[in-house]
């Protein structure tokens, strides 16, 4: 059944206070770990990092892995461009984090968490150290055995990927691990590992605090609840905005735009860019069966309006990965090379137009064979840019 | 500021001298230095017991920890696309006339280096700019000559 029109629904679940978080930490370690697993199951949370992992089920395999050692860590690395929420949440809600932390923690049967915060916001850090003082202090009072640690990192893109995060934290290169074995079973020092999104640990708060039905009740079959927007670009009101899931990209457009909007990159610069023509056919969600163009996003909203050449964007992404890259597989390092170089010669005439569609084929070759999310997803924006915007990548 | 010898062996007394902990140990060093010398590297190297090639390995793949000695103050300018399309390289040609460097080096007195970065999570505010964890963003060429001359009197006042 096609959705009905959908207007933009401001919601505000993130951000209300949380006040009350010793009772809702209190009454959850007194639930039995499987009530806490069907709660986030019914919820249909998925992940906000960016591939939208069913939260439920990854805290459920990982509980059922039979280990005296287990972690939770709370990703908090954010390097995706146009990607800045989860900084807000530490900044203003941090106890929702911590809690959520800590009653994985009893669901899974773990005592140590961490939260792995991207070097860039090493400011943070006072703050946070407050707020997890105080949460320890209360686990002290009420002899629950959880305590929480901040891992810097050390300005690495690449490590918001678990295994690279891992890796990093085990005081290596931050190089991403072949999947399987997954962090389930096999994550930070080879144990059973949960690891989540700074924004996902704060919508399990929201499901702790208010039962899932609440959670379940906003959004649309395959994306339910709301979702932080890190809006920026060439919009009149940049910023951050909490939105139900399964919203057009038009209606967002409408909302968001400067009334010049030319195309908008859903996703950061892994991430998907939609062209004017596609924004009606678009809605911001998780793919499933019947959702049409459905594009996920960690919370990037960026938009280009008529007098941004798409080739400097195309150029700036493609600097971007080039120098993210670990350089650990060949497709991704020297392909990433080769692109850049690759639409520099079109554009200095040195190539002609032809040349493009090869570059078009390394892409496809890097979907298939990079090791990560990195290389795989440079294809993404790639394709994009030089379907849509053809003239411009070559005049 | 401790000699770097006893700061290393300072840091791996608080973060231990497993593998795990080689991160925090280089973090602490540059926080202090500001780089890691090969000094400090074969330092780190010894007091984890590691193959020093094992360090150096491990520190030159992250953007903050810089092996090459820098200034006392280091200026990361975003360079990614939204701090792009909303000035960045007017932002760094007002340093660059300001300080008389080029992006990617250090003045002569060794107070400030000039490098870029990616997104710092701030493109709502963009462009931004960190000097060492300070972060500043909405950032114009005026706002930028004003921040600039608060950290050279500041230094000045130091001195
Ligand atoms: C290149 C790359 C960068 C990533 N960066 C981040 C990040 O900064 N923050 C994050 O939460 N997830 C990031 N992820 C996704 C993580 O690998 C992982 O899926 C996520 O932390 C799981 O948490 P979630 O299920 O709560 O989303 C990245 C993935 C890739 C491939
Ligand atoms: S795809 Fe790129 S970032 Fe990922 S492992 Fe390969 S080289 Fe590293
Ligand atoms: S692009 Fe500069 S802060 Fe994000």
């Amino acid at each position: 059944m096609p959705s009905p029109a959908y207007l933009l629904k401001r919601v505000d679940f993130i951000f209300k206070d949380e006040k009350d978080w010793k009772e809702i930490l209190k009454n959850s370690i007194n639930r039995p770990a499987h009530e806490l697993i069907n709660e986030l199951i019914s919820s249909e949370l998925k992940g906000r990092g960016g591939a939208g992992f069913p939260t439920g089920l990854k805290w459920k395999l990982t509980a059922e892995v039979d280990d005296s050692i287990k972690y939770v860590i709370c990703n908090a690395d954010e390097g995706e461009p146009g990607t800045f929420k989860d900084r807000e949440i530490l900044s203003k809600v941090p106890l929702k984090v911590l809690t959520s932390m800590a009653v994985c923690g009893h669901v899974i049967g773990s005592k140590e968490g961490y939260i792995y915060l991207r070097g860039e916001y090493f400011f943070l850090q006072p703050e946070l150290n407050k707020s997890i003082r105080e949460f320890k202090d209360y686990c002290n009072e009420i002899n629950f055995d959880f305590t929480i640690r901040i891992f810097m990192g050390s300005g690495a893109y690449i490590c918001g990927e678990e295994t690279a995060l891992f890796e990093s934290m085990e005081g290596k290169r931050g190089e991403p691990r072949n999947k399987p074995p997954f962090p389930s079973t096999y994550g930070y020092m080879g144990k059973p590992t949960v690891i989540n999104n700074v924004e996902t640990l704060a919508h399990c708060y929201t499901i702790f605090e208010y039962g899932s039905k609440r959670f379940y009740d906003l959004g649309v079959q395959y994306s339910r609840g709301s979702k932080l927007f890190s809006v920026s670009g060439d919009t009149p009101k940049p910023g951050i905005y909490e939105l139900e899931l399964g919203m057009s990209l038009v209606d967002f457009v409408d909302e968001f735009g400067d009334g010049d909007t030319k195309a908008v990159q859903v996703g950061g610069a892994s991430g998907f860019l939609v062209p004017r023509k596609g924004f009606r056919e678009t809605t911001i969600g998780f793919q499933g069966k019947l959702t049409g163009i459905s594009l996920p996003t960690g919370g990037s909203m960026m938009l280009f309006n008529s007098s941004r050449s798409m080739y400097n964007v195309l150029d700036n992404y493609l600097e971007f990965f080039r120098e993210e890259s670990c350089g650990q597989c060949t497709p991704c390092r020297v392909g990433c090379q080769q692109l850049l170089n690759g639409i520099k010669a079109v554009k200095r005439g040195e190539k002609n137009a032809l040349y493009l569609n090869k570059l078009m084929r390394l892409t496809e070759t890097m979907q298939y064979t990079a090791k990560c999310g990195l290389g795989q997803s440079v294809a993404n924006s790639f394709s994009a840019i030089v379907e849509n915007f053809r003239e411009e990548m070559i005049y | 500021m401790y000699p770097v010898t006893e700061l290393i062996k300072n840091l791996a007394d608080r973060h231990g001298r497993e593998r795990r902990n080689l991160l925090p140990i280089l973090q602490g060093v540059v926080e202090q230095e500001k780089y890691l010398s090969e000094y400090s590297m074969i330092e780190i190297a010894r007091e984890l017991d590691l193959p020093a090639s094992e360090v150096y390995g491990t520190a030159t793949f992250y953007s903050f920890l810089e092996y090459k000695k820098m200034g006392k103050y280091i200026i990361r300018i975003c360079k990614t696309i939204t701090c792009s399309m909303k000035g960045k390289n007017q932002i760094i040609k007002t340093i660059e006339d300001m300080l008389k460097i080029n992006v990617g080096e250090t003045t002569p007195d060794g107070n400030f280096s000039l490098l870029q970065t990616n997104c710092l999570g701030f493109c709502h505010k963009a462009p931004a700019m960190l000097i060492n964890y300070e972060v500043y963003t909405d950032l114009t060429p005026e706002k930028v000559r004003e921040i600039l001359t608060n950290y050279i009197n500041k230094k000045g006042r130091e001195e």
